[in-house]
């Protein structure tokens, strides 16, 4: 499989991430250069194999539902770019 | 013990002696190694560095140890990747994207650190948001290996991620650092700095704290410059922490208790798809050396089969970047983290300041992982790549039914030159070809140097474990230590005349 430029514009878009036009053709080049790469994996025999969604086999532990945490907005604006009080300030969204 | 005259010098384990029978302060301890750190500017190998606060933190330290005090690690001063947050000092995991973060909190494993009584020297350098094997992506320049090659004068990569951090130690700047290894972040950094590196089993050490690239993978260990002192540092690193769901309380061994026992008795597998067709020939050649060490010292040599290992790197380079496609999202220009000065709507404001933000790598791997996460390719792609996972981990469970701990080469090759695989990412990816496997699977692996290229640096060998069994990785990989006596340390070319 491989991209075209109109995909990795989609796919910018959906990663956020603003991209010129000459941005867009380099990278369409790369990514078709690394899902070539990745297609090998097409030749491995994956039948009736089930996927391995984490490093180590466990149960997560359980706890009591109570709040544990909290109680810190000075320290959460601290690195706020551009902050109002506890407030995180961004360009109008609502007209 | 013979402990080195020059205490920039010693080992951890000599340094601990030295604080211990107060033939050295920590004071002391800690104004050697910054004058050390700033005479080895030139290595690039701190990104922050803090000798206030390692001078407060030593002077703390003296006075502990002048009560009877001592912590395990009391008045040891350290260098800290700069992935790990630190309460009160900059964080930057190498990019411009957190070029002013400062945390308001503490890492769970730098805390177990200042827990014990270790002193922090500085922040070291990194791959921009631990995605490189070189060092070179980083925001704030490449760091350099402290090693050249016989008769050259040319400036090499120290491997990454944990480049910075595998410098510090190979330099003598710190006694011991902390890295990550997500891919083989601190096991190929350290096989190229002619230092040892551990990655432990996932779920070892807590994430909490760490600025994540992929959950599934990421792990924190231990970067020294022998065996013990990795043993040492393990202990007070690892641990169950409430706060990362997926670290495993068990208990921790006292690694450095274990460390002489011996391998006799031990089998050895030896991976035969770890040998690459084309590689240069001293990489077989070494790794036959190992094995002959350790069947010296009463080990049990047997061949066995990683049959999907060819695979590994290609399911890495889809799982990793979806996980880091994911994690990366939080960085939106509003919380915290560079914003655009340039927006018009609340769109272009993400879009412009995650433009800026991140290096070519990092946006790389997140269309990447965006790409293969997107509708319609999840399972041709990510879904694949897990199931291929399973297999390679499968391999390494089969394997360990013949035997105990593997033995196989670090990297596929010695440090390269600045600049010689940033053109073409897959050169690059395959640094990482004989680490990123034990990753997919989540075990516990060592890297120990164990001699010299042709060119006259340093080459490593690896041996991984089952997991959460890193007290026989250890012990197979002190017996590496001790049939290779390697006892080369780089020039130190870095110095002012």
């Amino acid at each position: 499989m491989s991209v075209d430029k109109d995909t990795v514009r989609r796919i910018a878009k959906l990663a956020r991430i603003a991209m010129d036009d000459a941005q867009a053709a380099e990278m369409e080049a790369e990514l078709n250069t690394l899902l070539a790469w990745v297609g090998q994996l097409s030749e491995v025999d994956i039948e009736n194999v089930s996927p391995m969604k984490s490093a180590v086999e466990q149960r997560l532990k359980m706890r009591e539902d109570v709040v544990t945490d909290g109680g810190y907005a000075d320290d959460l604006m601290r690195n706020a770019p551009q902050s109002e009080g506890h407030f995180f300030v961004v360009p109008k969204v609502v007209e | 013990m013979a402990i080195a005259s020059d205490p920039i010098a010693f080992t951890l384990a000599e340094a601990r002696e030295a604080i211990r029978s107060k033939a050295i302060s920590a004071r002391e301890l800690t104004a050697a190694h910054l004058s050390a750190i700033a005479s080895g500017r030139p290595l690039n190998a701190f990104i922050t560095e803090t000798p206030e606060h390692a001078l407060a933190s030593a002077e703390a330290a003296d006075a502990r140890i002048a009560k009877g005090e001592a912590r395990p690690l009391e008045g040891l001063p350290l260098a800290v990747k700069d992935l790990f947050c630190t309460k009160g000092v900059r964080t930057t995991a190498g990019s411009r994207m957190l070029d002013n973060f400062v945390p308001t909190y503490e890492s769970t494993v730098t805390r177990n650190l200042w827990d014990a009584g270790a002193v922090l020297l500085g922040k070291t350098n990194l791959d921009e948001f631990a995605m490189g094997s070189s060092t070179e992506t980083c925001h704030f320049g490449a760091a350099i290996n402290p090693w050249r090659a016989r008769g050259s004068n040319s400036d090499l990569v120290p491997g990454g991620s944990s480049g910075g951090s595998a410098a510090a130690v190979a330099a003598n700047l710190a006694l011991a650092a902390t890295g990550t290894d997500t891919g083989g972040s601190i096991r190929q950094p350290a096989a190229l700095t002619g230092t040892v590196g551990l990655k432990p089993t996932y779920g070892r050490c807590s994430r909490w704290g760490i600025v994540a690239y992929a959950s599934s993978l990421d792990q924190a260990g231990p970067m020294t410059r022998t065996v013990r002192d990795a043993a040492i540092l393990l202990r007070t690193m690892a641990g169950h922490d409430a706060m990362d769901s997926t670290s495993v309380d068990v208990p921790v061994p006292d690694y450095e208790a274990g460390l002489d026992a011996g391998v006799s008795g031990l089998r050895v597998g030896i991976p035969k798809e770890y040998r690459v067709d084309g590689g240069p020939p001293e990489i077989d050649a070494l790794w036959a050396k190992g094995a002959e060490w350790l069947k010296a010292q009463g080990a049990e040599i047997v061949e066995v089969s990683l049959p999907h290992t060819k695979y590994a790197l290609a399911a890495y380079y889809i799982v990793a970047p979806a996980e880091a496609s994911s994690n990366l999202a939080r960085y939106d220009g509003v919380r915290y983290g560079h914003r655009t000065g340039n927006s018009g709507d609340l769109l272009d404001l993400y879009e412009r300041s995650r433009a800026e933000g991140f290096g070519r790598e990092v946006r790389r791997r997140i269309m990447i992982g965006t790409y293969v996460l997107s509708a319609g390719y999840y399972e041709a792609y990510y879904l694949r790549a897990q199931k291929v996972r399973s297999l390679i981990a499968r391999d390494f469970s089969d394997a360990f039914k013949r035997c105990d701990v593997l033995l196989a080469p670090a990297t596929p090759c010695a440090a390269f030159a600045l600049g010689a695989k940033t053109a073409d990412p897959v050169s690059m990816y395959l640094n990482d070809v004989f680490t990123v496997p034990v990753n997919l699977a989540g075990l516990p692996g060592i890297s120990v140097p164990a001699g010299l290229s042709s060119e006259g640096l340093p080459l490593g060998l690896q041996v991984i474990g089952k997991a959460f069994d890193e007290a026989t990785v250890l012990k197979a990989g002190r017996a590496i230590e001790l049939g290779a006596d390697f006892r080369v340390k780089p020039r130190t070319w870095w110095k002012a005349p």
